[in-house]
């Protein structure tokens, strides 16, 4: 055979470009192995091809292990439904089970934050609770002290009676506003069905007038009580009267009583 | 021989064998589809799938049959045929038959950057006559057989195969003398 003329030919050309018959192929292949020159001849052809290929290359940027990741991982979705070897179902018997552990673990997890949480939340409540007590409890503490605090007020002391000697209380008047301020501090708790009764006297002849009751006595915390009272008192005095108040006053009752010095 | 011996690998399912063939044809494999769908990150991306392919269809490889290069090459080639004739492509508005694949130096010139080699790529071409970059076109990037050249560059079939080893011939000298 004329190798060379066989090279001339062009026909290694198309087997590179991969055009000839399966037939032509084989040949060629044969001739490859029994001549170097054709071999030698192929390659140069080949190499050819590779470099204008290469040139026209955007530059491939996808490293082979991202490619065999999506091999595997595509390989893996068609072996699913074949025949998987027990190790593997073992495992991933074993993952699932570790995962569900880890999900309920996680679970559980949540839940003792969220009971923890409701907690802190009921405790937040209370303290703002507290927070707007103390502010309210301070407001009216306040405002107690700005009205004894008022100039026009004139204090006048009870003291304790018969009935109850160590008893006191105080009257704050203010003349102009027309009302009195009683701090019931030194008053014991009246009994069951009982109300303490204050009165605003005139001492000749004695004429007593009900200014009001002490409602809710037990329950007030400052034991101030205000009251209007428009008379042209003399004194004030205060009687455990029966629940719902009486016209005129227990005179055994009077646990205390104060004079209004002239002024 | 050293091919041939790792394609024997790789045939056997060898992954370091084809890490191997991979980083030895990737780029050209990549250049082929290039010269087919011109577009940059469009051949990159079927060019990992024409590898996934090549993979997964490396039993029916035969040596005897022809050059590992080629066969990869036919993949490609047909991959790369597939997508320009699909119908996203053809969306795109690409036109395939009227540019040969030195068009894109033509393109690449116009971008501000590019990766392909467009300085190798024209010293490689530069005096190649039209009538060898239709050829090498046909031949090598579109498959074109010998019959089916002849009709689309209107001559006879007999003179292919001469005029395309004249062709290839030229390139040879333009790789030596680069």
């Amino acid at each position: 055979m004329d190798v060379q003329k066989y090279i001339a030919s062009g026909i290694l050309e198309l087997y590179i470009a991969g055009i000839l018959s399966d037939k032509e192929n084989l040949e060629i292949a044969k001739y490859a192995k029994e001549y170097p020159e054709i071999q030698k001849e192929i390659e140069a052809i080949e190499a050819s091809i590779l470099e204008v290929s290469k040139k026209a290359s955007p530059g491939y940027n996808h490293s082979f292990a991202s490619m065999m990741d999506r091999i595997n991982h595509e390989a893996k979705v068609i072996t699913i439904n074949r025949k998987s070897s027990p190790a593997l179902a073992y495992v991933g018997w074993a993952a699932s089970i570790l995962l569900a552990i880890g999900l309920f673990y996680m679970y559980q997890q949540n839940q003792d934050l969220k009971s923890d949480i409701q907690v802190v939340e009921k405790q937040n409540i209370d303290l703002e609770q507290q927070i707007a007590d103390t502010d309210s409890s301070l407001e009216k503490t306040q405002y107690l002290l700005n009205i004894l605090r008022d100039k026009n007020i004139s204090v006048i002391p009870l003291d304790g009676q018969i009935v109850s000697p160590t008893s006191y209380a105080k009257a704050y008047w203010n003349k102009q506003e027309e009302k009195v301020f009683i701090d019931a501090k030194g008053l014991p708790e009246p009994p069951d069905g009982f109300v303490y009764q204050v009165w605003s006297l005139k001492l000749s002849p004695l004429t007593p007038t009900s200014m009001g009751l002490l409602e809710d006595f037990t329950t007030d915390e400052n034991k101030v009580f205000a009251l209007n009272n428009p008379n042209e008192s003399e004194a004030f005095g205060i009687t455990l009267e029966p629940a719902g108040g009486s016209d005129s006053p227990t005179l055994e009752q009077l646990y205390t009583l104060g004079v209004i010095s002239a002024s | 021989m050293q091919l041939d011996l790792l394609v024997d690998q790789f045939k056997k399912k060898d992954p370091s064998a084809f890490e191997q063939l991979y980083n030895m044809y990737s780029e050209n494999i990549c250049g082929v589809i290039n010269t087919i769908v011109k577009n940059d990150a469009l051949a990159q991306e079927i060019c990992q799938d024409v590898f996934i392919k090549i993979w997964n269809n490396c039993e029916s490889y035969n040596s005897s049959k022809g050059r590992f290069f080629t066969w990869i090459l036919n993949i490609a080639r047909n991959a790369a045929i597939d997508e320009i004739r699909s119908k996203s492509y053809k969306n795109a508005k690409k036109n395939l038959s009227a540019d040969y694949f030195v068009s894109i130096l033509q393109n690449k010139e116009e971008e501000e950057e590019f990766t392909v080699d467009t300085k190798g790529l024209k010293k490689l071409v530069q005096n190649l006559k039209e009538k060898c970059v239709q050829i090498i076109e046909l031949i090598y990037f579109r498959g074109y057989t010998q019959k089916d050249a002849a009709v689309e560059l209107n001559i006879p079939i007999g003179t292919v195969k001469t005029r395309n080893r004249s062709c290839i011939s030229q390139l040879r000298e333009n790789m030596v003398s680069k």
